[in-house]
């Protein structure tokens, strides 16, 4: 019994983590329709930038805030790369997105090596209904959900967040009353940016990271946006929630490599019955 | 407010405006009629900078608002998300003024555009481009797609706003008897050139004009002389 509960609540703290990596994919895909797979690239650049700051001697905080606005920086940079030329199809986007990915791990190799690296993070666990957490875990759990209600709140509820909808919404409607569809895109890209980042920065005191892990942490994060049709932060979170869960369940009951697995059949199944359900609406 | 001089719109290797060139006065309410195909679209979408000249100028005194064909909504945003998007380029984004123009909107304030008729999709558009604080509005075929009544109702409100608020509007238009009955002026578009223009009872009286593009949707009312043919 005591085993079960530390798979759920490991499960929930691994899901967040999952689920923050999503938000960037939600984020980017809501504004330019864009699959942006440099979520997982912008969570190791979070997770390297973090490390050599700690190692220069700046403080935490200060640190992680600097990798984390470093990356939104990236971030920017990839969306100034991807959507270079106006009008350029999401798909051709998605294939510049992914040459970014292979390019990045090139240069994570050149500046930090192959050897996975891990920054200190919070000392020490608590307990949680008799089961041992990492505090830095609860720390993922707690920033998770502070983050998405902070992304709800800018997107249902501010007027730019509303222009950042609407980009995607409707392009020639938004252009016809002056938003700028392309800088929408970029601050969306921006915004990623940071959303990997602060992936990155919480998950690698518990996972050490290196240029290959920005698969995994993608596959992870777009099977949990997928949960949420790409569109939804809300069912990015649950969706990250029940990957992790599942993802330890498995690990805890039957083997730890299937965790990757299970991300994908969640994905295929998900996109499946998403498919069929846009055919009947089509339909109708 | 708005004066446009040998104006040429290329769409890749096809022309789609040659030389057009027109002008709409302050406070005035001015038609630019024609067929499917002609370059209506094109002026306004020219003159909003959605899409580029490839020589001529736009002279504009002012802000220019457009309704675009279609009405383009932000189809998953509430009717009131849809107006303050309105205003992004301006600082005032009230909407109650609005809602005291179209008090329909008010009662749908809450209601996704997306689920609205096309006549309140309309006014949505109205209101939408309204927000703007526009000085002039370009508003890409009004009736496209609506029942009589509601166009009806539509250009009531124009009038409304024409009139008592003194909003200068170019109305883009293929019901010409609509056009003609709402605007005191007209220009006649074909295959991207101004063919003629002059007031609306010289346009609807010109037999050479109703039979070659008007036929019998411009019959109501008469004027004394021809329009000035180009």
């Amino acid at each position: 019994m005591n085993d079960i509960i530390i798979y759920l609540v490991s499960g929930l703290a691994i899901g967040c983590a999952f689920a923050l990596v999503g938000s960037g994919f939600v984020v980017v895909h809501r504004v330019t329709r864009v699959v942006n797979f440099t979520q997982g690239t912008l969570a190791v650049f979070g997770a390297m930038i973090s490390y050599s700051l700690l190692a220069q001697g700046l403080p935490h905080g200060l640190a992680e805030a600097l990798a984390v606005l470093a990356t939104g920086a990236i971030g920017l940079l990839f969306g100034l790369i991807a959507l270079s030329r106006r009008g350029t199809p999401p798909l051709i986007s998605l294939m510049i997105t992914l040459g970014l990915s292979i390019f990045s791990a090139a240069v994570i190799i050149l500046v930090w090596g192959q050897d996975p690296l891990s920054p200190p993070g919070l000392p020490g666990s608590v307990s949680i209904a008799g089961a041992s957490i990492e505090t830095q875990r609860l720390l993922v759990a707690v920033v998770a959900v502070v983050v998405f209600v902070g992304l709800w709140l800018f997107f249902d509820h501010s007027y730019a967040g509303k222009g950042l909808t609407a980009a995607a919404s409707n392009p020639r409607a938004a252009a016809l009353v002056g938003i700028n569809v392309r800088r929408m895109g970029l601050v969306s890209f921006a915004i990623a940016g940071v959303l990997g980042g602060i992936a990155g920065v919480l998950i690698a005191p518990s996972n050490a990271m290196s240029f290959s892990s920005d698969l995994p942490l993608a596959l992870s994060g777009f099977a949990a946006a997928v949960f949420g049709g790409l569109t939804s932060l809300w069912k990015t979170l649950i969706g990250g929630l029940v990957l992790g869960v599942a993802g330890q369940l498995v690990a805890g009951y039957l083997v730890g490599s299937y965790q990757t697995v299970i991300a994908l059949v969640m994905m295929l199944v998900l996109m499946i019955a998403r498919h069929r359900s846009l055919a009947v609406e089509e339909a109708k | 407010m708005l004066t446009i001089s040998d104006l040429v719109v290329r769409y890749g290797a096809a022309v789609a405006l040659d030389r057009v060139s027109l002008r709409v006065e302050r406070e005035e309410m001015v038609a630019l009629v024609g067929p499917n195909g002609a370059g209506k679209s094109s002026i306004v979408n020219a003159v909003s900078g959605v899409i580029p000249i490839a020589s001529g100028t736009i002279a504009l005194s002012g802000r220019a608002a457009q309704v675009p064909e279609g009405r383009q909504m932000f189809a998953d945003m509430t009717v009131e998300d849809n107006l303050r998007l309105g205003a992004w380029a301006v600082k005032d984004r009230d909407v109650a003024p609005i809602y005291e123009l179209l008090p329909d909107l008010a009662r749908l304030r809450k209601r996704l555009s997306g689920t609205l008729s096309g006549g309140q999709q309309q006014m949505v558009a109205v209101g939408r481009a309204l927000m703007a604080n526009p000085d002039i509005l370009l508003i890409d075929e009004l009736s496209l797609g609506l029942a009589p009544l509601v166009v009806a109702d539509l250009a009531a409100h124009l009038r409304t706003l024409n009139h008592e608020k003194g909003t200068t509007i170019l109305l883009i238009e293929q019901e010409v008897g609509l056009a003609f009955e709402l605007c005191e002026r007209a220009y006649v578009l074909e295959a991207g050139r101004i063919v003629a223009s002059g007031t609306s009872d010289e346009l609807r009286s010109d037999p050479s004009l109703r039979d070659a593009y008007f036929g019998r949707d411009a019959e109501s009312g008469s004027g004394p002389s021809a329009g000035e043919k180009r």
